[in-house]
């Protein structure tokens, strides 16, 4: 195997800067303060419907206000785990090709389940 | 992907022992890693014996003395021995820091010495720091202006401008908190690590300096600034005392009031 020539300089500065990543910090941020007062109302809430039927689980979620807060729950809950799991892959996969699938296959799959969880709260509210 | 075996020269076997002199009474056994590029063995845990009351107080009195009394093949680098060079770097009793500044008394039980973490080595405690020094080079670490200075006069600083560099300007770039960081252990190729953005924030925060956006351009990057995970190692090895996080944690600051 011959030795890489080019200089330590030139490797270091590689492609250039890719003149991003403040908007994930930041939304990965911002999705953690939100998701705070979102969980602990979510754990209250689930407590407190402890031992309650069917019929009254469903007409708590499906309330407009309730529906409303859920919603805004899985999504924030589903964008942050996308940004961690972004971040964890971008940590620890250092072969090219595997990162970028990684990560799209990751994004997919946190869309489609975060979508799913959206899609229960709507039937819900909207009595599909 | 992952490895899960390690590379051959990563296996550190027991080497040669190097008994005090007799009559030695306050004697500490210094462990010393050992490699040489020139042969084939793996690296080594060398022991030498010292006699504290002909040893001075520092490791690096001990290194020293190694060197001239016991083996003149032991290799590290020394220079100013009072901690402003940053020369002596390396991982004393687990931690990173100067040996110059390391007293013997403080490590409990035998001394153990390696080289900084996770850098290649060229020799027994010598590192390889080819690549954070071009990381450094990268960022341009001196003052860019487009004013013309006035003659015969310093660009001007008030003195709550002056102080904003304070805790900046001390770091020696001896390596130890990049070497400590596990987030520049697998990503160090192209993440900064906390020396080089303690000395990116140093020219940022400097008011006499007029190429703050273009610093900032080019710090904007999902892994030369953003590796950092606030994972603190940096500020808590610093052997000058110094809080490269902070430093980080100012840049990312700076970024989202730019936006």
């Amino acid at each position: 195997m011959s030795q890489p020539l080019r200089t330590t300089l030139g490797r270091v500065r590689g492609l250039g800067s890719a003149k991003e990543g403040v908007s994930h910090w930041w939304a990965q941020r911002l999705t953690a303060i939100a998701l705070v007062p979102l969980v602990l109302w979510f754990v209250v809430s689930v407590i407190s419907l402890a031992g309650a039927d069917h019929a009254t689980v469903r007409a708590w979620a499906g309330g407009p206000i309730v529906a409303t807060l859920l919603v805004a729950m899985i999504v924030a809950v589903f964008f942050h785990a996308k940004l961690g799991l972004q971040v964890v892959l971008e940590d620890y996969i250092h072969h090219e090709g595997t990162r970028v699938t990684a990560i799209v296959v990751m994004q997919g799959a946190v869309f489609l389940v975060g979508l799913a969880g959206v899609i229960a709260v709507l039937k819900l509210a909207l009595g599909a | 992907m992952a490895k899960f075996d390690l590379p051959a020269n990563s296996k550190i076997g027991p080497g040669k022992h190097h008994a005090a002199p007799a009559g030695a009474k306050t004697v500490k056994t210094f462990k010393v890693y050992r490699w040489d590029p020139e042969g084939k063995a793996n690296p080594r845990l060398d022991s030498y014996d010292i006699d504290l009351e002909q040893c001075g107080p520092m490791v690096l009195d001990a290194l020293i003395k190694i060197k001239n009394e016991v083996d003149t093949t032991l290799t590290f680098r020394r220079s100013c021995r009072e901690g402003i060079c940053g020369s002596c770097a390396m991982n004393i009793d687990g931690t990173n820091t100067l040996a110059c500044l390391k007293p013997i008394d403080e490590v409990t039980g035998d001394c153990k010495i390696y080289p900084l973490p996770h850098m290649p080595v060229i020799k027994d405690l010598v590192p390889d720091l080819s690549v954070p020094y071009a990381q450094y080079a990268s960022i341009k670490p001196w003052l860019q202006t487009e004013s013309q200075a006035i003659p015969d006069q310093e660009r001007l600083q008030s003195t709550a401008e002056r102080e904003k560099v304070d805790g900046l300007w001390e770091c020696i770039l001896c390596f130890c908190c990049s070497t400590s960081c596990p987030s520049y252990w697998w990503n160090g190729d192209r993440y900064l690590g906390p020396a080089i953005l303690l000395q990116a924030y140093r020219w940022l925060a400097d008011s006499r300096d007029e190429q703050t956006g273009d610093r900032l351009d080019n710090l904007e990057d999902p892994f030369r600034l953003y590796r950092c995970h606030t994972i603190m190692n940096c500020t808590k090895t610093c052997p000058k005392g110094l809080n490269p996080a902070k430093a980080i944690g100012e840049i990312k600051r700076m970024m989202i009031a730019r936006r």
